[in-house]
């Protein structure tokens, strides 16, 4: 593998404590060097990267995309997605197990890391916690960290009975996997044969939805917490996915304060936008848990301010075309998010929210590397993996679906104004994207 | 938002809502919100133009002009009034139902509208269970849509005919319609609202003409959010105190097909929400009763009172066609040379 040089740019590092103007050298996929700008001592055959004026980082990682492979290469395929992914800045991507099948085996852990499934940054396989994610029975969490997998979860669905979710979090805390909740109480959510199709509130009221109300996701969130507390000796880690109330921020951080390992991660769409940005039936804002009120939204942004989120994850969810166009109620759940995150979280709660650059970059690197404790990841300390990404945190584009690289143009962002611009994304050495190309 | 928890309370910026697109072909009528005042007046004086006119000249009006008539739930009211509006203004017309159509073998909404716009349609009036139906279709075909009962959201020609009627008894003989028109008259709608598009369109198109809407009914039936509908919607759980209020009354049948497993004791209903010969005549005895039908005798209100001189039920049927001609009519005004 050729050596890369990257010369010439602001090197921000908050894992490592860095932020200043660096050189750095990348060999044999791992960070060789750090140096004083024309400083490095092993240059020879290296590739030049001119990062004058650009900002370098650790690449950033997704814990929660769908990469939609295997069984649904017509939405996305693990090539498109980390393509996807790559231009968007990130990587690494922790993939759902809610593929088909649900990925609940080794097999299928170990099919989704193979080279000829193309992808060009990390994939981080996440297994189904139940067989099936029917939340019936538990799988086997060993074999399933053996062949990869960083976390266990039944994603798009709950883990809803109290035994099941007990169990999940005892043996995931055996094999120090996190197990990674769908708070969505569905017996709220999923009325006869009609299912909530928005947040449950006057906007609902008035386009005669019917509506997904707060409790369904804050009362599985205190019922796993009160289960993590029963289980406090195991030290069970639960990570609550797309987190969307006021109410459940409550709960993470009086767990927090109880010293129970409960962590959080918030999509943009969530922290940006309202059930009133459903407008007239958009099915591309249509996503579980949905689009909340003003004053959850407005919680959000708080907690990601003062700390009580852990990460930014997208919940990247392709859809074909074909697939939105149909009644709001019949459209499937979620939105890509994959290109848009750096340039939403950048535009909104850096520059226009005053979140330091390098707290935006920590939620979006560091700290999820070590809620799915991937190690030598989120860092670019000297001898971690050399993930990285040049960026310039300053550029102010639009971003239009049918430029991107997902095989889906699933958005409520297209044509929003982003900030920040990818120069170059490097997986592990290699060059992932390049703007140029 | 504002920030509350931290010492510097500051206020910050968040993503704007977008503009509707909404409609996007001005012969539209997707939601009794989409109407000036202006517009309404127009409507209500067409509709009784169109009503006093020959035959014969009225049928020259939108001579062989195609509208298609595309029915995804039974209707016997809506869709016989439109059928008959737009054949009385000449008009070919055709129905395509779920029933038996390529809607059985999966053809998608989408797919069904840009069909029926190749075969030549040029306006299509649409019912459909899922709320905002309509809309989509507008935005697939890009034709003149008339919302025939869109789900739980809209119907806005109900609301339309609700109003001719409420003038005909209230304010005889006005010709403009303004903010003011309905100043002073409280209409209460009593029964299922959550489920009703006819409640919806009522209620954002009624206030606007100075009525006071008051909505009755057990919380299972009428969330609390209802009243922030808009304004001038009130909620009054007491059914005899809202028909105390009422100088129009509006019932509402309970939608079996949209309970969606509610659970609902109907005897207990009956006992507290049933428009009686005796309530009516102890609360509201020189009030007019209206029901967009189908009524259920028994049910939300008496065979006496469906049939007895408060009524104005058939009324109602009878106002729709009217109504639904000059909405026909406005539909395809746009593209037709100043045919109209």
């Amino acid at each position: 593998m050729t050596a890369l040089i990257i010369r010439g740019g602001h090197l921000i590092d908050p894992a490592g404590g860095v932020d200043t103007l660096k050189d750095i050298l990348l060999k044999d996929g791992r960070v060789a060097e750090i140096a004083g700008p024309g400083k490095l001592k092993h240059t020879e055959d290296a590739v030049v990267l001119d990062a004058t004026g650009l900002t370098v980082a650790p690449g950033l990682i997704d814990l929660h995309v769908h990469l939609r492979e295997p069984g649904q290469g017509y939405k996305e395929t693990i090539a498109t997605g980390t393509a996807a992914a790559a231009a968007g800045g990130f990587t690494s991507v922790a993939a759902m197990p809610n593929t088909s099948p649900v990925n609940d085996s080794p097999e299928t852990t170990r099919w989704m890391q193979a080279p000829e499934r193309g992808a060009v940054v990390r994939v981080f396989p996440i297994a189904a916690a139940t067989r099936g994610s029917k939340g019936e029975a538990i799988n086997d969490y060993a074999a399933l960290k053996a062949a990869g997998a960083v976390a266990v979860s039944d994603d798009g669905l709950p883990i809803l009975k109290d035994n099941i979710m007990r169990e999940a979090l005892a043996a995931a805390a055996r094999m120090g996997l996190t197990v990674i909740q769908h708070a969505e109480d569905t017996r709220l959510t999923h009325i006869g044969d009609k299912v909530a199709s928005m947040n449950a509130g006057p906007t609902a009221f008035k386009l005669g939805l019917r509506g997904w109300p707060n409790e369904a996701e804050s009362g599985l969130v205190e019922r796993d917490i009160r289960l993590v507390s029963e289980l406090r000796e195991a030290r069970p880690h639960l990570h609550v996915a797309h987190i969307s109330t006021a109410a459940a921020l409550n709960a993470v951080r009086q767990a927090r304060r109880n010293g129970l390992r409960v962590t959080c991660e918030v999509a943009p769409h969530h922290f940006l936008l309202t059930d009133e940005h459903v407008g007239l039936y958009d099915t591309n804002a249509k996503m579980c848990p949905p689009l909340r009120s003003a004053a959850d939204r407005d919680a959000l942004i708080e907690a990601l301010l003062d700390g009580v989120v852990d990460a930014i994850a997208t919940d990247h969810a392709p859809h074909a075309v074909h697939e939105k166009e149909v009644e709001f109620e019949r459209a499937p759940n979620g939105i890509i998010g994959l290109e848009t995150a750096l340039g939403l979280s950048l535009r909104w709660l850096h520059h226009e929210w005053k979140m330091p650059l390098g707290r935006v970059l920590n939620l979006l690197s560091a700290q999820p590397a070590a809620l799915l404790g991937l190690k030598g990841r989120g860092t670019l300390a000297v001898g971690s993996y050399a993930d990285v990404l040049v960026f310039d945190p300053k550029a102010e584009w639009t971003y239009h679906a049918r430029e991107g690289k997902s095989k889906s143009r699933n958005t409520p962002f297209d044509g929003f104004a982003m900030q920040g611009r990818v120069r170059w994304t490097i997986s592990e050495g290699r060059i992932a994207y390049d703007s140029a190309l | 938002m504002t920030l509350t928890t931290t010492k510097t309370r500051r206020t910050l910026a968040t993503p704007p809502v977008a503009a509707s697109p909404f409609p996007y072909n001005p012969g539209s009528l997707l939601s009794a919100q989409d109407l000036t005042l202006e517009a309404v007046s127009h409507l209500l004086a067409r509709a009784t133009a169109l009503e006093n006119q020959d035959p014969l000249t009225r049928a020259r009006i939108l001579a062989k002009r195609r509208i298609a008539l595309l029915f995804y739930e039974s209707s016997t009211r809506t869709r016989t009034s439109f059928e008959l509006a737009a054949k009385g203004l000449g008009a070919d017309t055709t129905l395509v139902s779920d029933k038996s159509s390529s809607i059985e073998k999966g053809e998608s909404l989408k797919d069904t509208g840009l069909t029926l716009r190749a075969l030549g349609a040029e306006a299509i009036i649409i019912r459909h269970p899922s709320s905002g139906a309509a809309w989509q279709l507008e935005a697939e075909t890009r034709l003149p849509v008339l919302n025939a009962g869109d789900g739980m959201h809209e119907h806005p020609t109900q609301a339309l005919l609700d109003l001719r009627t409420m003038l005909a008894h209230l304010r005889p003989g006005v010709e403009e319609i303004t903010a003011e028109t309905l100043s002073g008259v409280t209409v209460s709608i009593t029964g299922d609202i959550l489920h009703s598009r006819v409640a919806r369109s009522n209620m954002l198109l009624l206030p606007r003409l100075g009525a006071r809407v008051v909505l009755c009914g057990p919380p299972a039936l009428l969330p609390e959010v209802a009243a922030q509908a808009g304004p001038g919607i009130e909620i009054v759980r007491d059914f005899e105190a809202a028909l105390r209020q009422s100088q129009v009354v509006m019932m509402l049948r309970i939608q079996a097909e949209r309970l969606a497993g509610l659970q609902l004791d109907l005897d207990e209903y009956k006992a507290v929400y049933q428009l009686t010969g005796q309530r009516l005549a102890a609360f509201a005895p020189t009030a007019l009763v209206l029901h967009p039908g189908p009524i259920i005798r028994g049910l939300e209100l008496t065979a006496g009172v469906a049939d007895g001189p408060q009524s104005a039920i058939l009324e109602q049927v009878k106002n729709g066609v009217a109504i639904r001609m000059a909405v026909v009519e406005r539909a395809l005004a746009a593209d037709q040379g100043g045919r109209a």
